[in-house]
């Protein structure tokens, strides 16, 4: 089976000479969800904005067979949704709807085309009657799930999710969980909450120091990386 | 906040909200031209306007009280200069000063208080006003509200960690915590900015942000805007061959 995500030998270093990525090789499965563990610091986030673009560093990245370049970017983007973790930082027009066709109208869909995605992606994250409402209204739960409908309005085949459980209460993870395991697209999921990746992930790959350290089941992860202890007391 | 008082007021409906924010802009730019001319006659001008605001206030079922303190917030930067003439002797002038940035205000305050701003930002938009300061005014508005909630957090934090200092050391304290706030808010807001764009290229952002509701010039949008750029027009030109 082909991988839907091919990484072979990223590696990018930021303009103050930290390198933040050191040979990354990673495969992502269809319909396969996978984890990325690690600490603040080692990788991931930096990993994942290399996936849609937004980030270049050297190696090579493929989607679905086809090499990410300048003349790739704008499939790629539409093919990778991106969920970043503050969701502030994702809904920035004034109204729901409007942020939430904001991807669609991007995409060179028609008004009457970017309404009815952006209804249907509302009402897929249950949140079609905030679609007139200004997102700083919304809770930290509300605005995620406008965050995801933003990116779920673009059909995208991947989904990455950045820290999703960050900002969010019990109830609000939970219903997050619930949403995504109903998403049919292979997922990459960057979080420090085990118990969110354990639910969700099929497989868990472990960065240290923007190289991947370690993979394997996520409990298997987190034994070999001792990773469990850091949410326990000693 | 101020500018979420100001959203739910243009969220109301009146004859007034329904006018087409083009409309309503070019009356208010009329409006503001001939204020921004008068001299001679002004008191005569300036006492038509607030008749005019007022009854427009009215009509939109806006609160009277809010509106006019809310245009009050002008006074303090136009009193300094307004000050500064009436002590070198020109009381005109600095009667002129105050006026005119009250009435600039109360103005402003109107359209805003009447136009959804995503409505006025689309309607300056087809006016041709350059795309880069309506996406500046649009970010303003949208994240002032996530900044200013970073300053209260910081604010609150200096706060707990305040300890027992009292008088001239609180003070000096204050403003020294209030400097170091200012300088993280501003290295948090431009990692903000970056995210907020990073978050934009990656749902395809290729430089201008699409509208979804179109906006439609109705024959009584051409009526409204015929009779305001008329009305304040004659009320300049009169109150000028005077």
């Amino acid at each position: 089976m082909t991988p839907v995500i091919q990484v072979r030998g990223l590696t990018y270093t930021y303009d103050d000479g930290t390198k933040a990525l050191d040979g990354v090789d990673f495969d992502l499965m269809p319909g396969e969800t996978v984890a990325l563990l690690g600490a603040n610091g080692s990788g991931k986030t930096t990993f994942v904005l290399h996936l849609n673009g937004l980030l270049s560093g050297t190696g090579q990245i493929t989607i679905n067979g086809i090499p990410l370049s300048k003349e790739t970017l704008a499939k790629t983007r539409q093919r990778i949704g991106l969920v970043f973790q503050d969701s502030d930082n994702q809904l920035f027009l004034p109204t729901v709807e409007d942020d939430v066709a904001f991807g669609p109208m991007n995409m060179g869909l028609s008004i009457a085309e970017a309404k009815l995605r952006a209804q249907a992606a509302l009402h897929k994250v249950g949140m079609s009657w905030a679609a007139r409402k200004a997102p700083y209204h919304l809770s930290a739960g509300e605005k995620k799930r406008v965050a995801i409908a933003g990116i779920l309005a673009m059909q995208p085949e991947i989904l990455v999710l950045d820290e999703p459980t960050t900002f969010l209460d019990p109830p609000g993870q939970r219903a997050l969980i619930e949403l995504l395991g109903e998403l049919p697209q292979a997922k990459i999921l960057v979080t420090h909450d085990l118990a969110f990746a354990e639910t969700l992930a099929t497989r868990a790959v472990f960065f240290e120091k923007g190289r991947i350290a370690g993979e394997g089941t996520v409990p298997e992860v987190a034994e070999l990386f001792n990773w469990k202890t850091a949410n326990r007391k000693p | 906040m101020h500018h979420v008082r100001i959203e739910g007021w243009s969220a109301r409906q009146s004859f007034l909200h329904r006018r087409d924010p083009r409309a309503k802009s070019l009356v208010l730019l009329t409006f503001l031209i001939a204020i921004g001319t008068a001299d001679r006659r002004f008191a005569e001008i300036a006492a038509c306007s607030v008749g005019l605001f007022l009854f427009a206030v009215i009509t939109s079922r806006l609160p009277l009280g809010g509106i006019l303190a809310r245009s009050a917030l002008v006074l303090p930067f136009s009193l300094t200069f307004a000050l500064i003439s009436y002590i070198s002797g020109d009381a005109h002038r600095a009667w002129l000063l105050t006026g005119k940035s009250y009435l600039s205000a109360l103005g402003v305050l109107v359209l805003m208080a009447t136009t959804p701003l995503p409505q006025l930002l689309r309607g300056l938009e087809e006016m041709h006003v350059p795309r880069h300061l309506l996406m500046v005014m649009q970010f303003l508005y949208r994240y002032l509200f996530v900044i200013s909630e970073e300053a209260q957090h910081m604010r609150a934090a200096g706060a707990c960690r305040g300890g027992t200092l009292r008088g001239l050391q609180r003070r000096r304290a204050g403003f020294s915590a209030a400097a170091g706030i200012l300088g993280v808010l501003f290295a948090r807001s431009h990692a903000r900015a970056q995210g907020v764009h990073y978050a934009m290229l990656s749902r395809g952002f290729s430089g201008s942000i699409p509208a979804l509701d179109p906006l439609h010039f109705a024959t009584m949008d051409a009526i409204f805007l015929a009779a305001g750029v008329a009305l304040f027009s004659t009320l300049r030109l009169v109150a000028g061959a005077a």
